[in-house]
């Protein structure tokens, strides 16, 4: 088996989590720019943060065989402080050219809020002016809903933004027909708690098995599973799901949505 | 609307398959929920929001459809549609704090 990582938050991760990863089938790991579980005190923080992502998370990920990319933004978490929103928007052209970078993300809202809105739109323009992919954060649990409606109004009164180029996360049962009906790409996390289980996410799978869906684990510093994504494939095997099936949705839509972006390249195509 | 591509597996499975996968996780679950609310029961104070919405989900368990998980997440959501001025918390509690 082999299969993407897109959305992991390796950072926050230990050694141990890679080794599973590469031994479950891991043969890439994608890493959005997170809120930190706290919020920076100043630019500075994300500086550091960028050349993390960038630079030393990369050659981590390299010893376990494991390329590693990265997306860069500052969070919704920390958009309601406005200042910050702008010195942290400013830095991110610098780092836009580093060769692991694959676009603006995770991108969104947290609470809906003005200020959140604002800087969404501050992201997109900067994926717009620099042809960037775009990986959005939907909102939470009661958010959600609201959130993405939200998300989706925006992109879409942007003449610029091509929905294709574009990945809503975090979708769930009540959101997902909207993402995908407006053209997105729709991504499934899977959490222990709060998010997806593998087997909800196979239902949603079976249900919307589009060709614009992707799984991942969104692993970070709070509860959540590096190896969730291997846990689903193992639900589907359950219910009797073709190889090539699971194959085309776990490696091959990644591969798919990535190689949009110049950076990313075929796991398969570098070990050939 | 996006239609619906079942995979090749869905569509003979049977009703006695499905539950020779997922019956006793399912039943697991169940215990745990009776357990959570004879917890409350003993528990002292008003109830809160929560709470309320999880009572409010469970007739949807018994009503037909295949889109349960989907109604309840609706019947959770923030039912507003403009941006709030100002959050005064970063995080979610899992139901809308004004469902009733």
């Amino acid at each position: 088996m082999r299969y993407i990582e897109p959305h992991g938050h390796m950072v926050s991760r230990t050694t141990d989590d890679y080794q599973a990863m590469a031994m479950a089938g891991c043969a890439a790991i994608c890493e959005p720019a997170f809120w930190a579980g706290f919020d920076r005190k100043s630019a500075d923080g994300f500086y550091d943060y960028f050349c993390q992502l960038t630079q030393h998370e990369p050659k981590r990920a390299a010893k376990f065989g494991l390329p590693h990319y990265c997306w860069l933004c500052i969070n919704p978490k920390e958009s309601e402080d406005m200042a910050l929103a702008q010195d942290v928007l400013s830095l991110i052209p610098q780092f836009i050219n580093s060769p692991t970078v694959l676009g603006i993300g995770e991108i969104g809202l947290n609470k809906n809020t003005r200020n959140e809105m604002k800087v969404l739109e501050q992201h997109i323009e900067l994926a717009v002016k620099y042809d960037q992919l775009i990986l959005v954060h939907t909102p939470h649990l009661e958010d959600k809903r609201k959130g993405t409606r939200l998300i989706m109004q925006v992109l879409k009164s942007h003449a610029k933004v091509r929905p294709e180029r574009v990945i809503i996360d975090h979708v769930e049962e009540h959101t997902i027909a909207e993402v995908l009906d407006a053209g997105f790409w729709a991504g499934i996390t899977l959490y222990p708690e709060s998010k997806a289980t593998p087997t909800r996410a196979v239902d949603m799978l079976e249900n919307y098995a589009a060709q614009r869906v992707w799984l991942n684990s969104a692993c970070d510093w709070g509860v959540s599973d590096p190896v969730a994504v291997p846990k689903a494939v193992v639900e589907m095997r359950r219910r009797g799901h073709t190889a090539k099936a699971i194959d085309s949705l776990v490696y091959g839509n990644p591969v798919r949505f990535l190689s949009q972006s110049p950076n990313f390249k075929d796991p398969q195509a570098l070990l050939s | 609307m996006s239609q619906p591509h079942p995979l090749t597996a869905t569509a003979g499975r049977s009703k006695g398959q499905v539950a020779d996968l997922h019956f006793m996780d399912a039943r697991s679950k169940l215990l745990d929920l009776a357990a959570f609310l004879d917890r409350l029961e003993r528990a002292t104070g008003p109830e809160d929001h929560r709470v309320r919405g999880l009572r409010a989900a469970l007739p949807l368990l018994l009503a037909a459809g295949d889109d349960r998980v989907a109604k309840i997440l609706h019947l959770w959501s923030d039912p507003s549609s403009a941006p709030i001025e100002k959050a005064d918390t970063k995080s979610a509690s899992g139901v809308w704090p004004g469902i009733q």
